[in-house]
C-alpha cells in the first residue's frame, strides 16, 4: 500500500471515529436539554451524565488529530482550506469553545444552570452543520483559484441544495446515532425509565436520516456527476448500509439485542462513510488538490507513520482502560460505585 | 485602521495565544502540583493533603476545559490565519504536531480516568498511579508544541527551492538549536507559575481566615515547590540568554538595546530611548550582559547595527523582557523569604508576617503575568519573521477579507469565557468550605459521613 493510500486511509477512520463519538456527544447535549426544558430531566439525564463525564476530553482529540494529521500528509489542504474556510471554521471554533467550556461548567461548576444548559445543547446541533460545510466544499464548485488567489463562493454554498441536504443529515444523523447509543446504555444500566424515552427518540429519528441519506446522494448527483458515477461503483456498500440501518432499528423496534443493535448503526455509517470516501479519491478538494500530486515528503510520510504506530501502541491499552472502567463496568453504569472527588 | 488582513491576522493570533497560554499554563503546572500533594498525602498518611489534591483536581478541570476549547482554536487558526505559512511549517514540523496530539490524547484519557475514581481502587497507590500518565501527557504535549515553535526561530532541516521545500529531515527540524533551552524555560515557567498560584490561593485563605492547618499545610508545600522551580527557571533563563546571543543575536540587541558591537557590555534595565538610540534613565549593571551572553565578563556581544533595519524587531520588547527578568528575579527572592519566614514561625506558634502573606497572594498573577511578558518577548523578538531567515510574516497570512469580523467575535468569545470561568472558579470555592469538607470527610473534628 503507498504511503498515500495509508495516510488518508488512517486519516479517514479518525474522521470516522470523531463522527460517532461527537455524535454521541452532541446529540446527548441535545437530549439532555430537551428532556431538562420538557420535564423528564430526572428520567435520561444520568445516564447521559454518566457516560459523558469521562469522556469529553477525547471526543475533541479525534477532531484535532485529523486536521493535524491532514496537513502533515497534504500540506497543501493547509493553503485550500485554510483560505477557504475563515469564516465556518472560525463560527465551528467558536461553537466549539462555547460547547466544551458550558460542559465543564454545567457539569464541575454551576450545577443546573439553565443558561450553561441551553448554550451547551444548543451548540451541540450547530457543530455538526458548520463542521460538514467542509465535506460540502471538498466536492469542489465552491473555492476558485484566480490569479494565485484562493477565493471561497460564500454565496454559492448558500444557494447550492447539496450543501443543505449535506447539513440536514449531519443533523438528523447526530441525533439518531445518539439515541441509538443511548438506547443501547440505558439497556446496559438496567434503566426502564430512561430506555422508554431515549427509544422513542432513536425510532423517531431513524426514517428522518435513512431519507436525509437518499437526498445526500442524489444531491451529489446534482452537484458532481463524475462523483456520483463513482458511488455507483461501490454500490454495494450503500446497499449493506441499508441492511444494516434496517436490522438495528428492527432489533430496536422489537425491544432486544440492544447492543447489536448499536453495533448495526455503527457498521450503518461506517459503510456509508467509506463508501463515500473511497468514491471522492482520488480528490481531496475537487480538482485542486489529488492524494498524489500534493503529498508530502517520503521522510515525513515515514515518520508520520512511525509516530501514528506508536502513539496507538499507547492509545489503545489506554481506550481500553477508559472503556473498561466506565463503559463496560455494570456497577459504574449503574451507578453504584462512587462518583468523582 | 485600514483593513489589511496581516494585521489583523496577527492580533487574532496575539489574542487567542495569550488567552490560551493562562489556561496551558496551568494546565501543565498544574497537574504536577497535584500529583506532588497526592504523593505527600500516601507517604505521610495525611488526610489534608488528600484533601489539598482533590480540591485543586476540581478546580483544574474547569480551567482545562478552557485551555482544550482555545487550544483547539489556536490549531485550527493557524491553518486559517497563516496558510502560506502552513503550507511550508506543515511539511517540516508535521511530526511533533502530530506527536502533541497523541501526548494530549493521552492525557485527555486518563485525567478523565482520575477525575472519576477517586475512592474507587482499595489502595490509593492506584489512584496516584493515574496521575503519571496526566502528568507525562500535559508536559509532553508542551514538549512538543514548544519544538514547533523553536522551529519557527532556528528552522532547521529542510531546503528551500524556488519556494518549494525539499530534503526534509523531520527529527532536525524538531530538535533545532532552539529545542533545548526553549522546552526546559517553558516547563520549569510553568511549573513555577502553577506553584505560585497555588500559594497565592493559600496566602490569600490565610489572610482572610486567620489560621487554618490545612492552608499553611498547602502554603509549605506549594511554596517550597515554588522556590525549586523558580531557581531552575532563573537558572535555565541564564542558558537562553547564551543560546540567543549564538543564533538570535538580534533578538538580544534589541531585548537590551544594544546598538554596537563591544566587549565588556553592561546590562540596562529600565530607562528610555531617545530619538538617537541614547538610554536615558536606564539602571547599568556592569558586565552583566557579556555574562549573560557569553559566561564571561569580557566577551563581546554582537549589536543591533550589525542587523538590516528592515529585519529588526521592534525595540519596545526591553520593557517586555525587563518586566519579565525582574518578576522572576522577585518570586525568586519571595520565594527564599517563606523559607526564612516559615524557619521562623515554627518558633512563633506557626503563624506568617501578614505582609508576607500579602505578597504572596500577589504572587500567582504577577508569575502569569511573567510568562505573558516571556511569550511576547519571544515572539515580537522574531519580528519580522515567522520563519526566521525563511519567510516575514508578511508573506503567511491569510488574504481573506473578514480577519477584522472574526477578531471582534473572538473577543467576545474570550471575554464571555474568562467572565465565566472566574465565576464559576469562585463559586465553586465558596460553596466547598475547607473547613466543611474537612468535617465531612472526618478529618478534622467529626465522624466522616
Amino acid at each position: 500500500m503507498s504511503y498515500e493510500i495509508l495516510g488518508i486511509s488512517v486519516l479517514w477512520i479518525f474522521l470516522y471515529g470523531y463522527l460517532i463519538v461527537a455524535s454521541i456527544d452532541f446529540g446527548a447535549g441535545f437530549f439532555s436539554y430537551y428532556s431538562f426544558i420538557t420535564g423528564r430531566k430526572h428520567l435520561v439525564h444520568n445516564i447521559i451524565e454518566r457516560y459523558l463525564s469521562p469522556v469529553w476530553e477525547v471526543t475533541n482529540v479525534f477532531l484535532i488529530f485529523f486536521m493535524v494529521g491532514i496537513i502533515g500528509f497534504f500540506p497543501d489542504t493547509s493553503y485550500y482550506y485554510g483560505t477557504a474556510l475563515l469564516i465556518p471554521g472560525s463560527v465551528a471554533i467558536i461553537l466549539l469553545a462555547l460547547r466544551g467550556s458550558y460542559y465543564a461548567f454545567s457539569n464541575y461548576g454551576s450545577k443546573d444552570n439553565k443558561f450553561y444548559m441551553f448554550l451547551y445543547g444548543a451548540t451541540g446541533l450547530l457543530i455538526p452543520a458548520s463542521l460538514s460545510t467542509v465535506l460540502t466544499i471538498s466536492e469542489g464548485g465552491f473555492v476558485i483559484e484566480k490569479n494565485g488567489k484562493v477565493e471561497f463562493l460564500f454565496g454559492e454554498l448558500l444557494r447550492s441544495p447539496y450543501s443543505w441536504a449535506v447539513v440536514l443529515l449531519s443533523l438528523v444523523s447526530v441525533l439518531y446515532i445518539s439515541s441509538m447509543f443511548l438506547t443501547y446504555y440505558a439497556a446496559k444500566a438496567q434503566d426502564r425509565k430512561a430506555l422508554e424515552v431515549v427509544r422513542g427518540y432513536a425510532l423517531g429519528w431513524s426514517f428522518p436520516t435513512i431519507l436525509a441519506s437518499l437526498l445526500v446522494f442524489f444531491a451529489i448527483n446534482g452537484h458532481n456527476p463524475l462523483h456520483f458515477q463513482r458511488m455507483l461503483d461501490l454500490a454495494w456498500m450503500f446497499v449493506a448500509s441499508f441492511l444494516c440501518f434496517l436490522t438495528a432499528v428492527f432489533l430496536i423496534w422489537k425491544r432486544r439485542g440492544y447492543s447489536w443493535a448499536f453495533l448495526l448503526v455503527m457498521l450503518q455509517f461506517a459503510f456509508a462513510f467509506f463508501g463515500y470516501g473511497a468514491s471522492h479519491l482520488p480528490y481531496i478538494l475537487y480538482p485542486y488538490i489529488t492524494l498524489y500530486h500534493n503529498f508530502t515528503s517520503d521522510a515525513m510520510a515515514l515518520s508520520l507513520v512511525i509516530a501514528f504506530i506508536a502513539g496507538l501502541l499507547l492509545l489503545v491499552p489506554s481506550l481500553a482502560l477508559l472503556m473498561r472502567l466506565f463503559l463496560f463496568n455494570a456497577s459504574y453504569v449503574q451507578g453504584t460505585t462512587s462518583k468523582k472527588g | 485602521m485600514n483593513y489589511d488582513p496581516v494585521q489583523y491576522s496577527r492580533m487574532l493570533t496575539e489574542l487567542t495565544l495569550a488567552f490560551h497560554i493562562i489556561f496551558a499554563t496551568i494546565g501543565v503546572g498544574v497537574p504536577v502540583m497535584i500529583a506532588l500533594a497526592e504523593w505527600t498525602a500516601i507517604k505521610r498518611k495525611d488526610p489534608y493533603y488528600s484533601l489539598m489534591a482533590r480540591r485543586w483536581a476540581r478546580g483544574f478541570v474547569i480551567t482545562v476545559a478552557v485551555g482544550v476549547v482555545t487550544g483547539t482554536a489556536i490549531g485550527l487558526q493557524l491553518s486559517l490565519l497563516w496558510p502560506s505559512f502552513m503550507r511550508i511549517a506543515g511539511q517540516a514540523v508535521a511530526l511533533p504536531l502530530f506527536l502533541e496530539t497523541f501526548a494530549f490524547f493521552f492525557e485527555a484519557i486518563f485525567l478523565g480516568i482520575y477525575l472519576y475514581t477517586w475512592d474507587r481502587f482499595k489502595k490509593p497507590i492506584f489512584h496516584f498511579l493515574l496521575l503519571i500518565p496526566v502528568v507525562l501527557g500535559s508536559s509532553a504535549s508542551a514538549f512538543f508544541i514548544t519544538t514547533v515553535n523553536a522551529f519557527m526561530n532556528t528552522p532547521r532541516g529542510f531546503k528551500l527551492q524556488n519556494g518549494a521545500i525539499v530534503d526534509i529531515q523531520p527529527l532536525v527540524a524538531m530538535f533545532n538549536p532552539a529545542t533545548p533551552t526553549k522546552v526546559s524555560h517553558v516547563l520549569a515557567s510553568s511549573y513555577m507559575t502553577s506553584a505560585f498560584i497555588l500559594a497565592a490561593i493559600a496566602a490569600f485563605s490565610l489572610l482572610k481566615k486567620k489560621d487554618t492547618l490545612y492552608h499553611r499545610k498547602a502554603l509549605k508545600l506549594t511554596m517550597t515547590a515554588a522556590l525549586v522551580f523558580s531557581v531552575s527557571t532563573a537558572l535555565i533563563g541564564d542558558l537562553s540568554g547564551k543560546f540567543l546571543a549564538k543564533y538570535q543575536p538580534e533578538k538580544l540587541a534589541a531585548a537590551e538595546w544594544h546598538f554596537d558591537t563591544d566587549k565588556k557590555v553592561p546590562l540596562v534595565m529600565g530607562g528610555i530611548l531617545t530619538k538617537d538610540n541614547e538610554i536615558k534613565y536606564g539602571l547599568k549593571i556592569p558586565y552583566a550582559l557579556s555574562i549573560l551572553a557569553h559566561g564571561s565578563p569580557t566577551a563581546e556581544v554582537q549589536g543591533l547595527n550589525e542587523t538590516p533595519i528592515k529585519e529588526r524587531p521592534p525595540l519596545y520588547v526591553h520593557y517586555i523582557f525587563d518586566m519579565m527578568v525582574s518578576i522572576g528575579v522577585f518570586l525568586t527572592l519571595l520565594a527564599l523569604l517563606y523559607i526564612w519566614a516559615q524557619r521562623r514561625a515554627r518558633k512563633h506558634q506557626g503563624r506568617y508576617p501578614r505582609w508576607l502573606l500579602r505578597l504572596i497572594s500577589w504572587s500567582g498573577p504577577l508569575a502569569m503575568l511573567g510568562i505573558e511578558c516571556g511569550w511576547v518577548y519571544a515572539e515580537v523578538g522574531r519580528q519580522p519573521w515567522i520563519l526566521r531567515g525563511y519567510m516575514k510574516t508578511a508573506e503567511g497570512a491569510t488574504t481573506s477579507a473578514h480577519v477584522d469580523t472574526m477578531l471582534v467575535l473572538f473577543c467576545f468569545l474570550y471575554i464571555l469565557l474568562g467572565l465565566t470561568v472566574i465565576k464559576v472558579l469562585s463559586k465553586l470555592f465558596k460553596n466547598n468550605d475547607v473547613q466543611d469538607e474537612l468535617i465531612a470527610s472526618g478529618i478534622e473534628g467529626g465522624e466522616a459521613k
